[in-house]
């Protein structure tokens, strides 16, 4: 990966060391994230699974994280660039620290801080296989945006990746209200969980809520949902679709 | 200060432990018109006297806005408080950039601090020649700093540079209990006051003095010449009263305690060399 070629454009000998490291298809992957503004603060639900393809492989992957004193970071995609934004995020935290002098990055600055990596990423054609989740309170303030790998960055008072865009966000723009308490917060995450669960392929029956307050953040131990497989449609499913399976 | 065989390179030491070179650099901060630099909870107001080469000519820029949160006042050579000036603007815009944030105060002048630093232990590099007054307000309130050639940095609810600032740093010391509370209007008069026991019984006018303020919901800016002429015609209507009574006394004392700390040469302007503004 390191022989040198002796063409005269430089940058093809940038491009042809690049191509075995560019980041070409994801293998290990996380499925959706989803995540609400309430009342407190914000939460954040995950499954824990961890997919090589279509085999569920890994059934005990935290998907999120907390970030410094303010934030919490949820990822969806790729596992190992997850793990590689928490070593740069990490790094960040360290020398925010180091300063001591009061001030601490907030989510809000954390968020464009992830949205540059991924932007720039993004333009040299090796990004970081994530759609990231980033919630966080700071001084009275919620705040919950999200970061794609091309690096389209945006906020809202409700976000999901993944399938999550699909099935989850009709729930949640026809339920979700300001203040929510923290009870209707979890039963409405838990709605789109299993929704999610029942349709997404690679969600399994394992998930975390994490919450983000002005103290702090809590991750939930893993549990699962109750779910009923007795409905008439699920008896025969391919009724209506003749030849299907 | 006198010429010895230590002060040739900043990369030599006396045997008191002494870098001449660096303590040189301060020395001319001294030279250049005073600048003027106070706070209050919520606002920082930094001044400055206008002093121009000749009658031909303009004033030179001594406060620079870093950001609608820092502004910065020089005193010293000026050509080196501008390229200062536009290293902060660089830090405070690429901080701005990557996390949508503004620059907090405090971390602005250590970088400051450390780049000063840097030329009091190189061989091939001097020292800035410039003190500055950095103001600015971030989440933990509003905060003045001053930066010095020698890479040190210290905070301040008050403070004065350049030449003849002991009138004005005498002027603060009896005041700067009260500023911690002062309103924005307070403030600035002030900032004009200290600004005028500089001047030493030249009359104050709106034109030979700049003054910026910024605060809470109000980013950095100057003022225009009427709005400081106003308040200057709120005390000088009354030359007698306010402090002038004490001044009379204290100006045929100021002159010769400016000159027994050195402060300028005996001359004052004159003797400034024409980069040193």
């Amino acid at each position: 990966m390191t022989f040198t070629i002796p063409i005269e454009n430089g940058d093809a000998v940038k491009i042809a060391e690049a191509e075995s490291q560019r980041t070409l298809y994801p293998y290990v992957t996380g499925t959706s994230i989803v995540a609400i503004k309430y009342k407190d603060g914000v939460l954040m639900a995950s499954d824990m699974g961890g997919s090589y393809g279509s085999t569920l492989r890994y059934k005990n992957i935290e998907r999120m994280k907390a970030i410094g004193k303010h934030s919490l970071l949820g990822a969806s995609g790729e596992i190992s660039d997850f793990q590689e934004i928490l070593r740069y995020l990490d790094e960040l935290t360290l020398n925010d620290n180091m300063w001591d002098d009061g001030n601490s990055l907030g989510p809000k600055e954390i968020h464009n801080y992830l949205t540059r990596v991924m932007y720039n990423r993004r333009n040299k054609f090796n990004p970081l296989w994530n759609t990231l989740v980033l919630g966080g309170v700071k001084n009275g303030k919620s705040y919950l945006g999200m970061v794609s790998m091309i690096g389209v960055s945006f906020e809202d008072d409700h976000v999901a990746t993944g399938f999550g865009n699909h099935l989850a966000r009709p729930i949640l723009r026809d339920e979700w209200h300001a203040d929510l308490s923290f009870e209707d917060g979890v039963k409405l995450l838990e709605k789109c969980m299993r929704v999610l669960l029942y349709r997404d392929r690679s969600a399994i029956n394992k998930l975390q809520i994490a919450k983000i307050t002005e103290e702090g953040v809590t991750v939930s131990q893993p549990y699962s949902l109750k779910t009923f497989w007795e409905y008439s449609s699920f008896h025969n499913p391919t009724a209506s679709a003749e030849g299907s399976w | 200060m006198f010429r010895n065989q230590y002060d040739t390179d900043v990369t030599t030491w006396s045997p008191t432990g002494r870098l001449f070179q660096v303590e040189y650099a301060m020395e001319a901060v001294k030279q250049g018109s005073a600048a003027i630099g106070l706070r209050s909870r919520s606002h920082v107001v930094l001044a400055c006297v206008n002093k121009a080469q000749s009658e031909l000519s303009s004033h030179q820029r001594k406060i620079f806005k870093v950001d609608d949160h820092i502004g910065v006042a020089i005193a010293g050579l000026t050509a080196d408080g501008r390229v200062l000036s536009r290293y902060m603007r660089s830090e405070s815009i690429n901080h701005s950039f990557t996390y949508e944030s503004p620059l907090s105060v405090g971390r602005l002048v250590v970088r400051l601090a450390d780049k000063a630093q840097v030329c009091t232990q190189r061989s091939w590099k001097r020292p800035y020649g410039v003190g500055l007054l950095v103001g600015g307000l971030d989440e933990s309130g509003a905060h003045l700093y001053y930066n010095c050639p020698s890479g040190n940095y210290f905070e301040y609810q008050a403070f004065a540079i350049g030449s003849r600032s002991q009138a004005a740093k005498t002027y603060l010391e009896r005041r700067y209990e009260s500023f911690q509370e002062s309103s924005r209007e307070d403030l600035i008069k002030d900032a004009i006051m200290a600004i005028r026991e500089t001047l030493q019984g030249e009359t104050l006018k709106s034109s030979l003095c700049t003054v910026s303020v910024l605060g809470l919901e109000e980013p950095f800016h100057f003022l225009d010449q009427e709005s400081i002429q106003k308040v200057i015609d709120t005390f000088e209507k009354v030359p007698e009263e306010e402090e002038d009574a004490g001044e009379g006394e204290a100006e045929p004392e100021a002159a010769p305690v400016a000159a027994g700390t050195g402060e300028q040469g005996g001359s004052g302007d004159q003797d400034v060399a024409p980069m040193e503004m």
